[in-house]
């Protein structure tokens, strides 16, 4: 049984359709990428998915759970990563897990092992009691996956992980994921506009493009599909989507997006 | 379509137990970042102290103001505290903005936590700063002579109604936070908002002496009721304008209200 089965979701802002009728599944473990350029649709898609905005037509389950009609039980079973930074710079890494251990009812005795266990795996140790003003922007990135990861979620939604970040801390952070993947069978959806991370990590992509899945696949079939020996994901996006990246975000967007990389650095 | 999982039958005990934990999750978080940077709460005592020490020891002298059987200070001392409460809890609602901003609201919201723990959580907090002014306003009017009640059952009164008067205050801030969602007409609307209440209530004179247009605002602001419990508390030989069960009753009943309102509002701050 998939993990998220999206059937027809569609989400409409005033008389702009930011997610237009698109439907996908994820299965157990698997990693899916939304890939696309910014405004394609693919931040919205993730917060109807996690209960953030309601639905304006269409259905969606998360572990069986409707998003509409069950949004406290799907929230139970899900693990989320905004784009924007959601870790407190003002406290500790450990505060930063404690306060949503307690959130998830991660049972008091356990509470502390379950924290230890998540900052080890993502190599936060040694840095649990220092401010998180303090933090790399590989290392927020890491703590903030670790605190979605302490109520062990069925499934995490990942959106843009990596952006901002150094080749290196992109690439500590995708080594991270697949070993989630390998050693909890966490089924992980992620949204990217990097083609080499979708190419990376993700078992199945979807190509979206002014709220419309237009592509989907494995990478390696989508590139195959192209006919043309040695396509990339760029080609095949460029072939779907024009080559025009025209993606009229609006200035907020823009400022907050930018904001976020600057704060990573 | 898969056929939906029925939801496990908790009782409703066990889920308000839940629930209440969580929020006591929110407090216990906010409460470890003010412990990080207390300077806040030193700078805040700054202005009860100057109305106290100027504008008290001033109209002590002029006894322009009628304050009965009591020195002008005594009547001004529970003032100050409702009004500390006030100042401290209306502009809490930028912690709100900040962590939209931020992005960490969106992790608040995607969590198995009701919309109603996580607002209470927040509104408590925010009485945790209000607890700290009630206790440097009361240092400071037994040290200004003001004789303040010293009984235990008094103090106790006093701090509940500083609680409820902050988490009403600061609830009414995250009410507008959520309305406006930026922090340039967030910061315009709560300097709108505080002279008026602060004026239309009896924190510095009383209702009696307020033209008559005046007092049905002051009747209708819940600061009035603050002020009235925390008086009645604090200095007893004072007369009270309503029995404290009243008082009591419209800071509860206005907190309850604008708690489930901020809580309808509250998600929206995702969108």
């Amino acid at each position: 049984m998939s993990t998220l089965v999206a059937q027809s979701i569609t989400r409409v802002f005033g008389r702009f359709t930011a997610v237009d009728h698109i439907s996908f599944e994820v299965g157990e473990g698997e990693v899916f990428g939304i890939l696309g350029p910014n405004g394609a649709g693919k931040t919205t898609t993730i917060k109807v998915l996690t209960t953030l905005l309601p639905l304006t037509s269409g259905t969606a389950t998360v572990a069986g759970f409707d998003v509409t009609q069950q949004p406290a039980q799907v929230r139970a079973v899900i693990g989320y990563v905004p784009q924007l930074i959601s870790a407190d710079p003002l406290v500790t890494g450990y505060d930063n897990l404690r306060v949503f251990a307690r959130l998830y009812q991660v049972p008091r005795a356990e509470r502390d092992a379950r924290i230890e266990s998540a900052l080890e795996f993502m190599g936060l140790s040694e840095f649990a009691r220092t401010p998180v003003k303090y933090y790399s922007g590989g290392m927020i990135r890491r703590l903030e996956i670790a605190q979605a990861l302490l109520h062990r979620p069925r499934i995490l939604f990942l959106d843009e992980p990596t952006v901002g970040l150094d080749p290196v801390a992109r690439d500590a952070v995708w080594g991270q994921i697949e070993r989630l993947r390998e050693e909890f069978r966490t089924s992980v959806v992620l949204t990217t506009h990097y083609m080499e991370e979708a190419d990376r990590l993700c078992d199945r992509l979807a190509i979206m493009h002014r709220g419309r899945i237009v592509a989907s696949g494995p990478p390696s079939s989508l590139k195959a599909d192209m006919g043309t020996p040695g396509a990339t994901l760029e080609d095949v996006f460029a072939h779907f989507a024009g080559e025009g990246l025209d993606t009229g975000v609006g200035f907020r967007e823009t400022q907050r997006t930018r904001r976020t990389a600057i704060r990573l650095e | 379509m898969a056929a939906t999982p029925s939801v496990p039958a908790v009782g409703l005990g066990r889920r308000l137990a839940t629930q209440l934990d969580r929020t006591f999750a929110i407090v216990d978080y906010e409460v470890r970042k003010l412990r990080r940077d207390p300077s806040e709460l030193l700078l805040r005592a700054v202005q009860p102290a100057l109305w106290l020490l100027v504008f008290g020891e001033v109209f002590t002298e002029v006894h322009v103001i009628p304050t009965g059987n009591l020195t002008y200070l005594q009547f001004l001392a529970p003032g100050v505290l409702s009004q500390s409460v006030l100042f401290i809890a209306i502009f809490y609602g930028i912690a709100s903005i900040r962590e939209r901003e931020l992005g960490i609201i969106y992790k608040f919201l995607v969590s198995p936590a009701s919309r109603i723990s996580l607002v209470t959580g927040k509104a408590l907090s925010a009485s945790v700063r209000g607890l700290s002014q009630a206790t440097i306003v009361y240092l400071l009017a037994i040290a200004l002579g003001v004789h303040p009640s010293l009984d235990p059952l008094d103090i106790l009164g006093v701090l509940v109604a500083v609680v409820l008067g902050a988490s009403l205050f600061a609830t009414l801030s995250m009410i507008i936070a959520s309305l406006v969602k930026t922090q340039e007409r967030f910061l315009g609307i709560g300097q709108l908002l505080t002279m008026p209440l602060f004026f239309a209530s009896s924190a510095i004179y009383p209702i009696s002496i307020m033209p008559t247009w005046l007092r049905p605002i002051a009747y209708a602001n819940p600061l009035t009721y603050l002020v009235d419990a925390v008086r009645k508390l604090m200095i007893p030989a004072s007369t009270s304008v309503f029995p404290l069960a009243v008082d009591f009753a419209v800071l509860l009943g206005a907190t309850i209200v604008l708690i489930l309102v901020e809580s309808r509002l509250y998600p929206r701050m995702a969108q």
